[in-house]
């Protein structure tokens, strides 16, 4: 190398190969100037009354000194690099922002409501203040909990056709694709299938909890065969082999040998997927309708239901409105508690009971 | 050979369990199918009626199709711009939690942006309602003063910001994780050696991405808008809460009072107090729903699984 870098040197004095090499850079640590700059000043204008939201937007304007900076010391090439990731950057903010407000916004308001009477009190005679949200606890339960009932044998069995008895035949490409079109059905879609089934049975105005439990099944049926299905892809076929090797017939290897090793990840997969459906307000609000008393039978009469309750307390307050409203807040944070707990349960199971073998 | 078979003969009993196991499977398998098809053949049957009612017997007072025309419309517009809106953004997203980010907080990074898809939709709406809506306000004054020679923007601003652009935004918000995640699955994906071979070629990390991230993903990325523009069709709760309606509206005004409604969230609106008819009007609006958005995530999936074949993923 250096023979070929001496005759460009002219003779005089060393030769900087670092600058022949590399061109003009700005110091390392420019962005991380740059940005502190940005937020300080950001925080000032905050401080002196500017709000949130113009705050940020004076970071991002700020921020995009860096790649002009650039353009003046590095070129062209170096500084759409720095805009890229500047931008790239502030999208992922932006993604933030949204997450913390709701989080902020639901907690905030909703723990002035929470007390032992907001969860054991139903709203039954209630106008007003006071009451709860127990008929609704009560509703998503049970609703949710049928669902459970009807989709899990459903899910596992059709996951396990597909990885163990189909053999990637046609019909289980078809089953597999409208799967994953299933995933895409709109919620309220589901419950007007539900009502609409359940009329045909039942005529018409048919309001039922167990029909929410159906509907709710179509949402989370296709995203149990998928999660159970990569699930059963994992275990490993040896342990398929040797079992049939020791003449362990098909049903006994499944229901012995691949069902328990892919446990964790389908309890994993159910509680996500309860998460998913414990939330849903359009169908149980068709089907399931809404009331203020407690009604523990599925199969007769409305239910209530934390989403469709806090849905209802916006959406028809009465007078004065503050109460229901502090209420849907209440529901809201309720479920939203419910539901965080169901994926943190979710990431726990798959941690610590997935099987250790091969690390 | 001929007497070694003779006696396997006997061995290949069939089990009444695996019969059973077998039967029970298939039978789940099969089942999917025929509750896909029952979702399709009961809307069907109930909303023939709806379709086919005369205009004095329903509440509307119309006949289906002119009803319906404006919500397809307004589910239509509703949905696109979320999808202008989050496209970008999901994309950001995506390339700074797969190639931006320290690679260790990476997959923290992902949880993050998947607890905004834990959240629910009633949820949504309550924040579009009483956080979102409030707070947009003054843009749509401002919007209306500055930007008020482009159709979308003409105003007069809404005083209490639940205008359709407030329900594109909860939109947009709503269908982030589901582009995401699939963005940044597929841009993991890109083969390492294309995107190395761009480096050492002295590409910068933005020309490595526009060189051999996007090209490899270009596919991915459109069915990852497709199956958000199918989520944005169906969602309900969180358009119906946010938005003032007026029914039968059509209009490209995206920031005034009078906003049209979208399928799905008319459905919410109308079902509780519907009698008669007008249930199998609204059944039949929800099958004009159903059709749209299982094209769209039909397509969408056709798109994914026919880049499954190519990937180098397997």
């Amino acid at each position: 190398m250096t023979n070929t870098l001496t005759p460009r040197s002219h003779g005089a004095g060393p030769v900087d190969v670092q600058h022949e090499l590399y061109g003009a850079q700005l110091p390392s640590w420019a962005a991380k100037a740059v940005l502190g700059t940005a937020v300080v000043v950001a925080g000032i204008l905050y401080l002196l009354g500017t709000n949130l939201v113009l705050a940020s937007l004076v970071v991002f304007v700020l921020g995009l000194a860096l790649p002009l900076w650039s353009l003046v010391v590095e070129g062209s090439r170096k500084a759409t690099d720095r805009l890229v990731t500047t931008l790239v950057t502030s999208a992922f903010a932006l993604a933030m922002f949204p997450l913390v407000s709701i989080l902020w916004t639901v907690i905030s308001k909703g723990t002035k409501v929470l007390s032992a009477e907001f969860f054991t009190y139903s709203m039954r005679n209630v106008v007003g203040e006071g009451g709860g949200i127990y008929q609704a606890l009560v509703g998503t339960l049970l609703i949710t909990g049928a669902a459970a009932v009807i989709s899990v044998p459903i899910g596992i069995f059709a996951a396990i056709y597909l990885v163990e008895y189909a053999d990637g035949n046609r019909l289980a490409r078809w089953i597999r694709f409208l799967v994953d079109v299933m995933t895409g059905i709109p919620s309220i879609v589901a419950g007007l299938f539900a009502y609409a089934l359940f009329v045909v049975f039942f005529g018409e105005g048919v309001r039922m909890g167990i029909g929410g439990s159906v509907a709710l099944s179509v949402l989370m049926i296709p995203v149990l065969v998928r999660s159970t299905e990569e699930m059963l892809k994992l275990v490993p076929n040896e342990l398929r082999e040797a079992a049939y090797a020791l003449g362990v017939p098909k049903w006994r290897t499944v229901a012995k040998v691949v069902l328990p090793t892919a446990l964790a990840g389908i309890v994993t997969g159910i509680t996500l997927a309860v998460a998913r459906v414990i939330g849903e307000t359009a169908p149980l609000l068709i089907i399931a309708g809404a009331t203020d008393s407690v009604n523990f039978n599925l199969f007769e009469g409305r239910m209530a239901t934390l989403p469709v309750f806090a849905y209802q307390s916006v959406r028809s307050p009465g007078v004065p409105p503050e109460f229901s409203i502090d209420r849907a807040w209440g529901a809201a944070l309720t479920l939203l508690l419910i539901v965080m707990l169901l994926n943190l349960i979710a990431r726990l199971v798959s941690y610590f009971f997935s099987p250790k073998g091969e690390r | 050979m001929t007497s070694t078979l003779a006696p396997r003969k006997r061995s290949t009993v069939v089990r009444a369990g695996d019969r059973v196991f077998a039967g029970l499977s298939t039978g789940a398998g099969l089942l999917i199918l025929l509750t896909l098809a029952g979702v399709a053949a009961f809307l069907t049957i109930e909303g023939i009626p709806g379709i086919l009612a005369n205009p004095d017997e329903v509440k509307s007072g119309q006949s289906f199709w002119p009803y319906v025309w404006p919500l397809v419309y307004g589910t239509l517009i509703a949905a696109t711009v979320a999808l202008i809106l989050a496209t970008p953004v999901a994309i950001g997203v995506a390339l700074y939690i797969s190639h931006y980010s320290p690679r260790r907080l990476g997959q923290s990074l992902g949880y993050l942006v998947d607890l905004l898809a834990a959240v629910p939709s009633v949820v949504y709406g309550l924040w579009g309602i009483q956080f979102l809506a409030p707070h947009m306000v003054p843009v749509y004054e401002w919007l209306d003063k500055h930007a008020g020679f482009i159709p979308f923007f003409a105003g007069p601003a809404s005083a209490t910001g639940r205008t359709i652009m407030t329900a594109c935004i909860v939109l947009a918000v709503m269908i982030l994780p589901i582009m995401t995640a699939i963005c940044r699955e597929i841009f993991l994906q890109t083969p390492r050696l294309h995107e190395e071979a761009a480096l050492a070629l002295g590409a910068t990390r933005w020309e490595m991405a526009r060189l051999a991230i996007f090209p490899y993903a270009r596919s991915g990325i459109v069915s990852a808008a497709m199956l958000g523009l199918g989520r944005a069709l169906g969602e309900t709760l969180a358009v119906a809460m946010v938005l003032s309606v007026t029914a039968g509206t059509v209009t490209a005004n995206l920031i005034s009072s009078t906003n049209p409604s979208t399928i799905a969230a008319n459905i919410a609106l109308s079902f509780g107090e519907a009698s008669g008819r007008t249930v199998n009007v609204l059944i039949a609006s929800g099958l004009v729903l159903f059709v749209i958005t299982f094209l769209v995530n039909f397509a969408a999936r056709a798109v994914v699984d026919r880049r499954k074949d190519f990937s180098g993923a397997n």
